[in-house]
């Protein structure tokens, strides 16, 4: 379902993804684990059309996101790591929107939007502005609004960030009962290691813009001595802490914050 | 098309809950109208060119426009910050779809807009001479939010951090304005200055308007319909070229 040959980004003089390369069957749950800073978003952004490789090739159900655009993006839903919602508009019209850009008949559009906003407990704030909820209710809403439409693949960015234990138990519920049921193709990337080992069937660890390795949880277990995958991935990526380059949106979001007293 | 009137409707949505912009915008072209129009009036009156808010009220008219739509667009950068631009882009909906839908937003927002500084020009005494010509004003003020909106997504769709958002404002915004003969008449110019002015979209905006709301013309109404067709056609396809190839 997913190809990805020798794929390349480069920044500049900076190699964010270098030469990576792996492959996601149908139907497959296929966690991306690594630091911060390993090029797991950027090969997301590649992955769903947002941005342009430097080279390599990839095949999303046969067809190349960098030309096929389009045709691409009629085959995946994502869950952003960083938000992507419409702060002045309600939870309600968030998913009323995201609706109609992903063709959800009009029929279903009201029930189904109740029934997930029903699910991630946002039913009750639903005419609330979305500026005034918290961090783990804009994520529960984001994760509500992605089950929308059942895509061929999800891609999923550290969707669990910030949420509480309940939440994210419905969230893997959730997805692996699409992957059951569905065959959804489910590309994820987390730093919770006990959530990559509960719901992928397969795992590559990817750090300084390569994959180190790759496998199914017990293997990568194996290859490494280690009794758990969180060890396993310190013995792979060391245990050095990483920091991420501040982008101007994250500038930007600063001053945002200094001159409104919204959250 | 349904894609293009629900980012339509969330242009209009934003701008009627945003009541404090909606009266802080409407400060800047009342300070020109007022203090212009009764500051320079007795100048302009003596040097025999007829009533001053007269002659200024579509030029007013036209800058709310211009702010207005422009902005809309550079609006961008907060979604592109604040990530709902991501939202649309991975959606399966044509890149053309969405860019028309927020151009025709921000225009729609920047003619209604325009409509409260007519009533407000309407307060401080300007009279159109014809009132069955209204039809006509609001083609082009919808003409010309349509130019600059279209000119405002281009803009936005390059645009990477408020540093940015200065510059435009500073060498391309405030010249269009100043340059189109809003304040003051395009006649009698030296040749310098009469070529940046023709070379100004707004300068026909501004023609269009003063021609049929205070009846003075410069140039021909057809002359501005075409020319402000051309601006809106190109600005619109350079909006939509530029927005197509966004990368995040």
């Amino acid at each position: 379902m997913i190809q990805v040959e020798n794929l390349v980004k480069k920044f500049g003089e900076f190699n964010a993804v270098k030469d990576v390369s792996f492959n996601v069957q149908k139907g497959e749950i296929f966690a991306f684990l690594g630091p911060n800073g390993a090029g797991k978003t950027t090969t997301i952004k590649m992955l769903t059309t947002l941005l342009n490789p430097t080279s390599g090739k990839i095949a999303l159900d046969g067809l190349d996101p960098s030309h096929e655009k389009h045709a691409v993006r009629q085959r995946f839903g994502i869950v952003f790591q960083d938000p992507s919602l419409d702060g002045e508009q309600t939870a309600y019209e968030n998913m009323e929107l995201h609706a109609v850009l992903y063709k959800v008949p009009r029929k279903v559009r009201s029930s189904r939007i109740e029934q997930l906003l029903k699910l991630f407990e946002l039913w009750d704030r639903r005419d609330d502005y979305v500026k005034t909820f918290s961090g783990g209710m804009k994520r529960r809403l984001e994760i509500a609004r992605a089950f929308l439409h059942t895509p061929k693949i999800l891609f999923l960015d550290e969707p669990t960030l910030g949420l509480d234990p309940q939440t994210r138990n419905q969230l893997w519920t959730h997805v692996k009962h699409l992957n059951e049921t569905e065959q959804v193709t489910v590309f994820l990337t987390t730093h919770y290691m006990d959530e990559a080992d509960r719901v992928a069937h397969r795992i590559a660890i990817i750090d300084h813009g390569g994959i180190v390795a790759q496998g199914t949880s017990q293997e990568l277990k194996q290859k490494t001595n280690s009794d758990s995958l969180e060890g396993a991935f310190l013995a792979l990526t060391g245990s050095t802490i990483r920091d991420e380059a501040a982008t101007s949106a994250d500038q930007l979001r600063q001053v945002a914050k200094m001159w409104s007293n919204r959250r | 098309m349904s894609a293009i009137y629900i980012l339509w409707l969330r242009e209009l949505k934003r701008y009627i809950r945003s009541k404090a912009q909606i009266v802080a915008s409407l400060a800047q072209p009342l300070l020109y109208l007022v203090a212009l129009g009764f500051g320079f009036g007795p100048v302009f009156e003596k040097s025999g060119n007829g009533d001053y808010r007269q002659f200024i009220s579509p030029g007013i008219i036209c800058m709310s426009i211009l702010f207005t739509s422009v902005f809309s667009g550079i609006a961008m950068l907060w979604d592109r910050q604040f990530g709902f631009l991501k939202e649309t882009l991975v959606a399966p909906v044509p890149r053309i779809q969405i860019m028309l839908g927020r151009t025709l937003g921000g225009a729609t927002v920047a003619v209604i807009q325009a409509t409260l500084v007519f009533v407000a020009c309407l307060l401080v005494g300007f009279r159109p001479v014809h009132w069955g010509m209204i039809p006509l004003a609001y083609l082009f003020m919808m003409l010309i939010a349509l130019v600059f909106a279209a000119l405002g997504t281009a803009i936005g769709s390059v645009l990477q951090d408020m540093q940015g958002f200065q510059l435009i404002m500073n060498f391309l915004v405030l010249p269009i304005y100043f340059l189109s003969g809003a304040l003051y008449p395009l006649k009698n110019l030296k040749i310098g200055m009469k070529i940046v002015t023709r070379l100004d979209p707004l300068s026909y905006g501004v023609d269009a308007l003063r021609n049929i709301l205070s009846g003075i013309p410069n140039f021909h109404l057809a002359t501005d319909l075409a020319l402000l067709s051309g601006a809106a056609m190109l600005f619109l396809g350079l909006g939509a070229w530029l927005f197509s190839r966004i990368q995040l």
